[in-house]
Formats: structure tokens, C-alpha cells, sequence
């Protein structure tokens, strides 16, 4: 993956197919230039013997084909900059309330090898574009700001209107590009 | 700066329009977005057909959709294309400026990019 925001919008789409109904995405950033991405979702989480193999680049799901490169290539990403992967999941058969799977990745983004973020308004617009009906919480803080997006506050508004018309998802990258230029403004690091 | 208010008469426009949508659809584009298809660029492809079809004044026919894995990685990004009563269409090895064209040529103009075509890989 070229930008990390490639690896966020491949992920995504894992908490989409456990059927999540609310997706986290999180992008923490601190003094230290520490970056911490964290993708919770409420779908049906893992079983231990799954949440075992997950990193497994031979190991997947699906039933096309025999490899599932999504969550080694983030684990990759993070620990060529000195970070790390971590993956917490409760499957559905052991609570059948407080299901879901949470992965964390911790990024130095002073590292050489620490990959651009890259575009990542264009991956929640395609994120949100493919699957309107959940709902996403996107937050990216850094020592100085914080740019948000909360899909639950839009449907208030919207009613009956799907997140994912046209004019919404111009409006919503407009929304996101004004916060980013907002943060550029006070001349962070982004 | 984007106000609520601004998505409210997004709403406004939109209650007409939901209406008519409903049961047509006549033609649905596919583009396949699991990690092969994102690696391989598809997201701008995705991104390229919702604004073209847009910008055509097709969204109430076309609709543009995601998937997983075609099965197909090598020619990824795949884009397959549904029309009622006719053959599904699969291009391949697509970018945003194909995309351009098979919405332009095929979508609109009802003539198939064969060039793009998985038939001339």
C-alpha cells in the first residue's frame, strides 16, 4: 500500500463484512510524533482461534483465494517504523452484547520508513459511499487540533436521505477539507 | 464553512428525486475493493465513476457499488458492469481516466471500451 490511508480504507472493509453497525476510525497523533490508528467496530468479533491466525498472511476467510494480506500489510507498515500491531476482538458466541474488534497500530512518523498518510477524506467518502447505512466516528487529533466526522449527527439531519447521495458525499469531503485546511493553517506537522 | 443547514437542503432536493429512484436502476457498476483492488489502485477508479456518472446526470439509472475480491487480482482494479438483459461487461486493469471513458462511451454512449475489456489482456 502506497499511503496509510489505503491500509485504513482495506481494514474498513473487514469491520464492514462482521457486519459492524458503528465503525471507529481514530488517527492519534502526540508530541512525541507517535501516531496511533485505532479501528474499533461492534460486528461479530473473533473467535480465539481466528484472532490467533489473523496475522497469518496464508490465512483468510474468504473463499475466492487462499491469502489475506489486509491486516499483515498494516502490521508490516507499523513495525518498519518501529511500532506495533495489536488486535483485540470479543466474538459474538461469548458475549452476545458487547461483540466487535478493536486494532490498534502505532506508527513513529518520524521514521523514514513511516509511509504518507495520504488522502484520508477520500477514504472515508469511498468508506462511507459503499456502506451508508452504519454509522462512522472519524477523529484525528494532533497536540494542536482535531478534525471529526460524526455520520450519526448527519443522519439527524437527513432523515430518510441515504449518507451515500452524491451531494452528501461532495458535502461531507467539503466538510473534512475545510477542518484540514483549518489545521493548516496553525501550521502542524499534517 | 459547510453548515448543517447546508445538508438539510441537500434533504430538500433529494425527497423528489429518492422517489423516482426507487425501482429503477437499470445499470450497476461493480468495482471490486478488497486489499488486492486497493492496492492496485482502485479507490481513485471508484472514486472517478461516482463523480463521472454524476456529472453525466446518470445517477438515476446507474448506480456504483463495491465488493471484495473478484477473484481476479492480477487484473485488478477489476470494474464489472450489470445492464438488465444483457452480458456483464468486465474491465480490467482500470485507472481513473479509463473510467472517465467507459462512463462517457459505454454507460452513456451504450458502446463497449473492448480495449478495456478483460477479452484484450
Amino acid at each position: 500500500m502506497k499511503e496509510l490511508s489505503l491500509n485504513i480504507l482495506d481494514i474498513t472493509q473487514n469491520s464492514i463484512t462482521a457486519g459492524a453497525s458503528e465503525i471507529t476510525i481514530a488517527l492519534d497523533e502526540d508530541a512525541a510524533g507517535w501516531l496511533t490508528l485505532t479501528i474499533a467496530d461492534n460486528g461479530c468479533g473473533m473467535t480465539e482461534e481466528t484472532l490467533r491466525r489473523v496475522r497469518d498472511p496464508f490465512y483468510t476467510t474468504r473463499t475466492t483465494r487462499k491469502v489475506g494480506m489486509g491486516i499483515s500489510l498494516l502490521q508490516l507498515a507499523a513495525e518498519q517504523t518501529g511500532g506495533s500491531l495489536t488486535i483485540e476482538s470479543v466474538h459474538e458466541s461469548v458475549d452476545p452484547v458487547g461483540h466487535g474488534t478493536t486494532l490498534s497500530a502505532v506508527f513513529d512518523t518520524t521514521s523514514i520508513d513511516f509511509p504518507p498518510l495520504g488522502d484520508i477524506i477520500e477514504t472515508l467518502c469511498v468508506t462511507i459511499q459503499g456502506h451508508p447505512e452504519i454509522d462512522y466516528v472519524f477523529t484525528h487529533t494532533t497536540p494542536s487540533c482535531t478534525a471529526r466526522l460524526a455520520t450519526a449527527e448527519l443522519r439527524q439531519v437527513l432523515g430518510d436521505v441515504s449518507l451515500g447521495e452524491f451531494e452528501v458525499i461532495e458535502w461531507i469531503r467539503g466538510y473534512l477539507t475545510e477542518q484540514y485546511e483549518a489545521k493548516d493553517e496553525t501550521h502542524t506537522n499534517l | 464553512m459547510k453548515s448543517l443547514a447546508e445538508l438539510a437542503a441537500i434533504k430538500e432536493r433529494m425527497k423528489d428525486k429518492v422517489a423516482i429512484r426507487e425501482g429503477s436502476g437499470a445499470m450497476r457498476v461493480v468495482v471490486g475493493m478488497a486489499t488486492c483492488g486497493i492496492a492496485a489502485g482502485a479507490r481513485p477508479v471508484l472514486g472517478a465513476f461516482v463523480e463521472e456518472v454524476n456529472k453525466a446526470g446518470l445517477a438515476e439509472k446507474v448506480t456504483v457499488t463495491q465488493t471484495g475480491c473478484i477473484g481476479i487480482c492480477q487484473y485488478e482494479p477489476v470494474v464489472e458492469i450489470f445492464e438488465d438483459g444483457k452480458d456483464k461487461v468486465t474491465y480490467v486493469k482500470m485507472t481513473a481516466e479509463k473510467a472517465a471513458r467507459v462512463v462517457a462511451e459505454h454507460i452513456k454512449g451504450g458502446k463497449i471500451v473492448e480495449e478495456y475489456t478483460i477479452g484484450n489482456k
